[in-house]
């Protein structure tokens, strides 16, 4: 494992303390007090109406804080905005986790003014990730957030509209946004001199039909032009070359909905959340065997194990009943219960468990699970997913898909879990978007820490079955007077129910 | 039918229009990009800014493997087997979608970009069927050669759930389709939507289920379909009439000449012992590019029906194989008791007469004192409207590389689809990437991309040309006579059939007064917007050699007419009592008058020269000999002038050469355009503008469509069983789309 790079940094910070310090002895070692995340607050909470207890609409959200003063935001102009942002520490909330203020400054190269094209700012609300359900709680309960978070970031970057790409099974949600949009127009928040800065910007919702890739953001562009949702070859790069061949940046909803809030609360409050460049607060969408699965605001680098505790009644059957944690969504791989006890919910800690944040879903599972039936059906998704455009995904998720059902069975042999490894290593990194790579890390992960189930589950089919061939046929099933191909397997003299 | 448009070209379009750099006046050459540097395996390479990668590690010899990308096409970087490895990036590249940047190293050989590589390969070889044996595609697959490399001995790929299987698709007479061996490269795709205007073809499903088809259970119409079949890398898409035929090994290349249209397409003969096996482009970036039309690739069958391969004589109403000692005996007692004098002596050429031939022939005839020199097309018997004596009067001028460069591309009774399917080609691309606008006087076609239709008749392109309204036309944004107006570089593009035609001179008259009174803009140095558009192979040689009537000769009744491959004549023309000779390949139309009929070769036969619609003359080489009796064209009249008593003064091809240098050194220097000067162009203009005065206003006739089936318009596609084919399934519409899984022959269903 690689070691974390806090746990590097700390001797020198302590040399350098102990070097200022009079007062303490050579025996001593005392460390800085440790911090502890979480427990926030609720006057620091972002989305106050995250479980629709309160009035969606304008009148609620005014009263809840949205569309305060935005004018005054607007009118400090771009380069305020994007460095309040900077100075927030935010990161995208997608699941990559790009820093935001950075992303949004490419909008804003030198002589960006010169360019006669309108510009973008694309709203990537297809949230389709298994597991993820916090952008349908902002759009569900704090649409207005949303609208405003649209026209402080467009305003950042320059954009002349705004486009919200939002899933089409949402239809509850895309209503209320739509709501949203309307009610905005009417007060005249945004549309022509938007809240009376002077700043023109328009607002459009656009409902995709509900394929996952076209949350990939050169594939949600593409969809919003019409086309097959097909992922674009980068370079060039959105800021570039995006929506309609005009520079565009896309964003998650909850990146931009946050940024109204940073704005008017100040970079340093967001930036206090969380650990070093992992700032901020973020929503955690908690499912599976939780006492009570919810979606919570909390502050960022919460433990994992307090996470659940605290907000969702801990794990069905307690803590020791867990079997592993997919901690960002589908696309990230899963740790088992003792890693999960020393993650932090942030990008670097998870980062380091060999895992990622994503979009800060967590999905757990107790004991009761099957770990090779979930990760199976991950797969599946994928390759139901996959958009078909590049080889090794196209191909590549088939056939992992087809070699996770035969482990689900324990049909293969033993070998062929090296080589299902090998098989997400030749799609990983070598597609055009990162679906390829997120097929991959889900059986990478179940691999890493439940490989010994997996052996478990081939050595209980061979043991009823006899040796199985490559590829899931059984060698009972072969006419035995031809010889089998030694690629076959056959050659296995020795099969794994004897090992175990 | 093709006028539909999707939001996203229209965007593109205009984007490409706003992005328009302003007008260049004194130079056309693209502004040459900065150079740059880079290393590519330690070795460093300059190539212009822009560059691809994977052209930058071509240009410092490394070859990279790849299915999808395609110089020509678009990029679509989906095969990912053009990985390579670019230092300080932690993933592989795909080089075709990278452009390269000034002092990257990159790798290509290394261990990383191997196991990328393999990795690729795998997955495309897990769901190809192994039936590489049955394959058309054998010997010249991209995926069996790159798998020689790259591929495993063995396969890892066991699954119980078998490999993917995929419902064939039936794209017509031409191209046979084998769906489970696509890779999904998407070169067809972007092929047909880009160069070929045939934007149903696309892809449905997504994921594993990805196909490549016409969404609906249709043909593709489109004269350049074939060329999908060269550009899929695998055995996916084949060619239909030439299934089963033969292996690429066993194939003889020769590179020729197309002759079935004026275009001069590049041309690859893949034949077989005496027999063509199939035609091939050739590539030729000022042509053809790497694309031919179906009929030059198809129309091969047709050298092997119909043909003359012994001289014929007619006796009472049949005819008699004979000798040819005895044929040409006939001839010179035809000739002498015809009583044929001076200019009752014709001759006409047809639209596949080689030059060396219609030069001989011209020579033969002038020595027997006629200078009735016709061709068959109507009004073929009166001197042509435009003349001989300019060459810019009756050659694309423009150039067929140059005619992308036009903004603005005025159609004058021409449907240049069926008439130069290549050059329809580049208007498409111009179309496409700089927005050209097009306006067409003359009969409506389907055309693969959007005209203003400002005119029909004669009268209209006076009117249109002297700024009038025509019928109500004149308004809107989109308003082609106001884009006219304001086009920097317009062009002009005369039909064949509007010079031939009886309105003829007063079109030109109307014309080139437009030109020469917007000469700034028609003819400059680097431009010249004034073109005729020929659609016959031979009928710029024939000028250039001068092979036209003197006026005189015209009204002449003949009494011995001498058909040079002259199939497109008009039967009342040729008197009753006339002696007739044919000379030619096939026994077409013009046979049909003759009293003696004596067998040439075809283009793939001999070696001959031919001047394209912009006046540049390429050799055709032979590839297979000619059948039976037959001889090479020239030949045969060069014996026939020593038997009739008045021979020719050359014996060889080198004499005959010389002496058409000697006629125009343009018909023998090979592969260049001769361009005029401005003051002679101008002078042409001149000449056209100040026809004799006899000639009648223009009328309001209609202009008709010269060609009307594509896929029949000579001699050779005529007697073609797949040209047969393709005019039913695609000019009459009347193919039966068959369940090609389970229907027809025992191949079908294997492959």
């Amino acid at each position: 494992m690689i070691p974390s790079t806090s746990r590097l940094v700390r001797p020198v910070v302590r040399s350098l303390r102990a070097s200022t310090s009079q007062s303490r002895s050579l025996a001593t070692v005392s460390d800085p007090p440790v911090r502890h995340y979480g427990g926030l607050k609720d006057q620091d909470r972002i989305f106050t109406n995250l479980f629709c207890r309160h009035d969606h609409g304008l009148k609620g959200a005014q009263s809840r804080g949205d569309w305060h003063k935005t004018k005054e935001i607007l009118l400090k102009g771009d380069s305020w905005i994007i460095q309040t942002i900077k100075d927030s520490g935010l990161r995208g909330r997608g699941g990559a986790g790009f820093p935001s203020g950075l992303k949004w400054s490419f909008m804003n190269k030198p002589g960006w003014e010169k360019d006669p094209r309108p510009r973008y700012l694309v709203v990537n609300a297809d949230e389709g990730e298994p597991g993820t359900c916090k952008d349908r709680e902002i759009m569900r309960g704090d649409p207005h957030k949303l609208v405003e978070g649209c026209l402080v970031a467009g305003r950042a970057m320059n954009a002349t509209a705004a486009y919200i790409y939002i899933r089409g099974e949402f239809y509850q949600e895309a209503s209320h946004v739509q709501q949203a949009i309307d009610e905005a127009y009417k007060a005249g928040l945004i549309g022509k001199n938007a809240c009376g800065s002077g700043y023109d910007f328009d607002v459009y919702l656009h409902r995709g039909a509900g394929a996952y890739i076209c949350g990939e953001e050169t594939a949600l562009i593409e969809s919003l032009e019409g086309k097959q949702g097909k992922p674009r070859l980068k370079p060039p790069f959105p800021a570039d070359v995006g929506l309609f061949g005009c520079p565009s940046t896309v964003a998650n909803v909850e990146t931009v909905a946050v940024a109204p809030t940073i704005a008017r609360r100040g970079g340093a409050w967001f930036a206090g959340f969380g650990r070093e460049r992992n700032s901020g607060t973020k929503l955690f969408c908690v499912s599976g065997h939780v006492n009570n699965p919810c979606t919570v605001e909390e502050e960022m680098s919460i433990p994992l194990q307090e996470l659940l505790e605290k907000h969702c009644g801990g794990v069905r059957g307690g803590w020791q009943n867990l079997k592993g944690i997919i901690p960002g969504g589908c696309s990230v791989p899963v740790i088992p219960r003792e890693v999960c006890e020393k993650a932090l919910m942030d990008y670097d800690s998870l980062k380091d468990c060999q895992t990622s944040l994503g979009t800060g879903a967590v999905i757990v599972m107790d004991q009761s699970t099957d770990m090779i039936s979930a990760i199976a059906r991950f797969a599946k998704f994928y390759k139901h997913e996959s958009c078909g455009q590049c080889t090794p995904c196209r191909e590549g998720t088939t056939w992992m898909m087809n070699m996770m059902d035969r482990m689900v069975e324990g049909r293969a042999q033993e070998r062929e879990i090296d080589m299902l490894l090998e098989l997400t290593k030749q799609v990983e990194g070598h597609t055009i978007c990162a679906l390829g790579d997120a097929a991959a890390w889900p059986i990478q992960g179940l691999m890493r820490h439940f490989r010994p189930e997996v052996e478990a589950r081939l050595a209980q089919f061979h043991a009823q079955h006899g040796n199985v061939l490559f590829g899931g046929k059984l060698q009972s099933e072969i006419d035995s007077r031809f010889a089998i191909p030694d690629n076959l397997g056959g050659d296995a003299t020795r099969t794994i129910a004897a090992i175990a | 039918m093709l006028r539909r448009f999707t939001a996203g070209r229209s965007i593109a379009r205009r984007l490409a229009q706003g992005q328009a750099q302003p007008a260049r006046l004194f130079s056309t050459s693209q502004p040459r990009k900065a150079d740059i540097t880079l290393t590519v395996d330690g070795k460093e390479v300059t190539v212009p800014q822009g560059t691809a990668l994977i052209q930058a590690c071509e240009a410092a010899g490394a070859a990279v493997p790849r299915f999808c990308y395609h110089d020509r096409l678009a990029i679509a970087g989906n095969c990912r087997m053009c990985l390579v490895e670019v230092e300080r990036s932690p993933k592989p590249v795909a080089s075709c979608a990278m452009p390269a940047m000034p002092g990257s190293k990159v790798f290509t050989n290394t261990p990383l970009v191997h196991k990328a590589r393999e990795g690729v390969m795998e997955f495309l070889l897990a769901n190809h069927p192994l039936d590489c044996p049955i394959c058309d595609q054998g010997g010249e697959c991209d995926l069996q050669d790159q798998s020689m490399r790259y591929g495993s001995d063995r396969t890892r790929f066991h699954e119980i759930t078998g490999k993917r299987a995929v419902e064939n698709k039936d794209l017509g007479p031409i191209v046979k389709t084998s769906m489970n061996r696509c890779i999904q490269c998407t070169r067809c795709v972007r092929f047909a939507n880009d160069v070929a205007g045939v934007e149903e073809l696309g892809t449905t499903g997504r994921g594993n289920d990805l196909q490549i088809g016409m969404y609906i259970e249709k043909t593709m119409d489109s004269e350049m379909s074939g060329n999908i079949i060269d550009l899929c890398p695998v055995g996916a898409l084949t060619s239909k009439p030439y299934a089963f035929q033969a292996r690429p090994w066993e194939l003889k290349k020769t590179e020729s000449i197309d002759v079935l249209d004026a275009v001069g397409s590049n041309i690859r003969v893949d034949s077989r012992g005496v027999q063509v096996m199939r035609i091939q482009p050739k590539i030729n970036d000022e042509i053809n590019e790497e694309w031919i039309n179906d009929k030059t690739r198809y129309a091969y069958d047709g050298l092997k029906y119909q043909r003359l391969t012994t001289p014929l004589v007619r006796e009472g109403d049949r005819f008699v194989p004979a000798s040819w000692e005895h044929a040409m005996d006939t001839i010179r007692h035809g000739l002498q008791s015809s009583g044929a004098k001076g200019d009752e002596i014709k001759a006409v050429a047809g639209h596949t007469a080689d030059t060396e031939s219609l030069v001989a022939l011209k020579d033969f005839i002038n020595r027997l004192g006629s200078e009735n020199l016709t061709l068959d097309q109507s009004l073929g018997d009166a001197p042509p409207v435009t003349g001989v004596d300019v060459r810019s009067n009756y050659l694309f001028n423009t150039g067929i590389e140059n005619v992308g460069e036009a903004d603005a591309v005025l159609l004058i009774g021409t449907n240049p689809r069926h008439e130069a399917a290549i050059i329809n080609t580049r208007f498409r691309k111009s179309y496409l990437q700089t927005g050209a606008e097009f306006g067409l006087i003359g009969e409506d076609f389907d055309s693969v991309f959007e005209y203003d239709h400002v005119g029909t008749s004669p009268s209209d392109v006076e009117a249109f040309l002297s700024g009038k309204a025509v019928k109500g036309k004149g308004k809107g944004e989109n308003d082609f006579a106001r884009i006219w107006k304001e086009a920097k570089k317009p062009l002009i593009v005369v039909g064949s059939a509007v010079v031939e035609g009886k309105d003829g001179a007063a079109v030109l008259k109307a014309i080139s007064k437009h030109v020469l009174a917007n000469e700034k803009k028609f003819v400059t140095p680097e431009w010249n917007g004034f073109s005729i558009l020929q659609r016959a192979a031979s009928r710029a040689a024939a000028y250039d050699a001068g092979f036209t009537p003197s006026p005189t000769s015209t009204n002449t009744t003949p009494k011995f007419v001498y058909l040079l491959n002259a199939d497109e004549i008009d039967p009342s023309t040729i008197p009753e009592n006339a002696f007739v000779v044919y000379q030619g390949h096939h026994g077409d139309l013009g046979a049909q008058f003759a009293d003696v009929c004596l067998p040439g070769a075809a283009y793939t036969e001999k070696s001959s020269t031919w001047v394209n619609t912009e006046g540049r003359s390429q050799l055709g080489r032979v590839a297979v000999v000619p059948p039976g009796a037959s001889r090479e064209d020239w030949k045969i009249i060069r014996a026939l002038s020593e038997i009739v008593g008045s021979p020719i003064p050359y014996d060889d091809i080198i004499q005959l050469r010389q002496r058409m240098w000697d006629i125009s050194p343009t018909l023998v220097r090979y592969d260049v355009i001769e361009k005029p000067s401005l003051e002679f162009i101008k002078l042409g203009l001149q000449l056209l503008s100040t026809p004799p005065s006899t000639t009648k206003a223009a009328s309001t006739t209609p202009f008709k469509k010269p060609i009307n089936d594509f896929y029949r318009t000579d001699a050779i596609s005529r007697a073609s069983v797949t040209m047969a084919a393709c005019s039913k399934a695609f000019t009459k519409k009347e193919y039966d789309i068959a369940s090609v899984d389970e229907a027809g022959s025992a191949q079908a269903s294997y492959a």
